[in-house]
């Protein structure tokens, strides 16, 4: 078993189309560069200077990872990993 | 006391309520506080009519005025009823795929709308509301995504509502929108009761919406102050939809679909509190109800196909 991950359109030049990619780790760090390792580029979209780009929003099962420490975030087997762009959104 | 002297008078002191059916243990309660008992049917009465009134005491409203304001709904309806008693003129920014019944209200309350592209999502209702307010100088933006009287009429009045009402609240849910009612109850309530949780609930939208974000031109409230919070949900439309059609069926309370997305984050804190048996009071916003959606058939019919239905609208 992995931790599948959902790209949002914007960054699916990077994984050939896909929506939703396999990766393996046991922090949100680790499964970032076991995605790397196979869709390069995709670290540099979404960590900046060791910390997570501003307007990337990461979740895992549906919790945003930097209220869970982030980059050091742990991630086990069977996890979904949503990866979303930064958006106004609510009742406005 | 429930006589007022005018409509606006009639704002605040919504109800608070139990949901015994939908709570998950004995001493892990779940509280509804019902924004939709407001003058026009939604928690943004309360930051709309908070924002003018700063406007009119900074003197930057006057009688005659022009409004302008990107706004998704709510906030728009709030502001076009003050704006009709107050004697001012509205022009609301609003990206094309809100639903029908926001569009009817607004231009029976006399706002005028502006529509932005749907593939832009309220981004490109900021983006464009700011570029009106460039070409258009005696205009005035209340901005409630930046207004500090937003966040401040929360602090003011939700905060101290809960609190007199529920002592005993561990949590605080709400949906995070312009951040303005986290922000607000949030601050206020960590200043009373430390240990607090502010648990933000984000609508995860299908691809329309997200599509044509490029992530660099990500948008983040001004309000946004990520100390307040302590936690934060994204939830998809098809479980917005199934709580939404939950509470009305086991609680009895017919809300909006966003209120959906706000219980399924609540029900994930009292179901976590729950799991490690300590005592929890959580309060979440029921930020309007049901019957501008209804257009939508979210509350009736397969849940699937509903749910597929909402995925290109904007339906928080």
């Amino acid at each position: 078993m992995a931790v599948t991950v959902s790209i949002p359109t914007i960054l699916r030049t990077h994984t050939g189309g896909e929506k939703s990619v396999e990766a393996s780790g046991t922090t949100l760090a680790e499964l970032i560069d076991d995605l790397e390792s196979r869709h390069s580029g995709l670290k540099d979209r979404l960590v900046k200077n060791g910390n997570l780009h501003r307007f990337v929003n990461v979740y895992v099962n549906d919790e945003d990872v930097r209220f869970a420490g982030g980059l050091t975030a742990p991630v086990n087997d069977g996890d979904n990993v949503t990866i979303l762009p930064a958006v106004a959104g609510g009742m406005r | 006391m429930a006589r007022y002297d005018s409509l606006l008078d009639a704002l605040g002191d919504t109800p608070l309520v139990g949901l015994p059916r939908l709570s998950p243990a004995e001493n892990v309660r779940l509280w509804a506080k019902l924004e939709d008992r407001n003058p026009t049917g939604s928690i943004k009465d309360r930051p709309a009519l908070a924002m003018i009134e700063t406007a009119e005491r900074e003197g930057r409203l006057r009688p005659g005025s022009t409004i302008l304001e990107p706004t998704s709904g709510n906030t728009g309806i709030s502001l076009a009823m003050a704006a009709r008693l107050k004697g001012y003129r509205l022009v609301c920014v609003m990206p094309e795929n809100t639903s029908p019944e926001r569009r009817q209200l607004l231009t029976a309350y006399g706002a005028e709308i502006i529509s932005s592209p749907a593939a832009g999502g309220s981004n490109m209702a900021v983006a464009l509301a700011k570029q009106l307010a460039a070409a258009n100088p005696d205009w005035v933006m209340l901005y409630q995504y930046g207004n500090q009287a937003n966040a401040a009429a929360h602090y003011r009045t939700t905060g101290p509502e809960i609190l007199r009402d529920l002592p005993t609240v561990t949590h605080f849910v709400a949906g995070l929108g312009t951040t303005g009612t986290l922000v607000g109850v949030g601050r206020y309530l960590r200043e009373h009761k430390p240990d607090v949780q502010i648990i933000a609930a984000e609508p995860r939208y299908g691809e329309l919406v997200y599509g044509l974000r490029n992530l660099d031109e990500g948008f983040v409230p001004e309000l946004y102050d990520p100390e307040v919070l302590t936690g934060r949900f994204s939830v998809g439309s098809r479980d917005a939809l199934r709580r939404t059609r939950q509470l009305l069926a086991e609680e009895g309370i017919f809300a909006g679909i966003s209120t959906g997305a706000v219980l399924h984050a609540a029900l994930a804190v009292a179901e976590k509190a729950a799991g490690t048996g300590e005592q929890a009071d959580v309060v979440f916003v029921v930020a309007d109800a049901g019957w501008k959606y209804l257009s939508t058939g979210a509350y009736g019919g397969d849940l699937d196909q509903a749910a597929e239905r909402l995925e290109g609208q904007l339906w928080a």
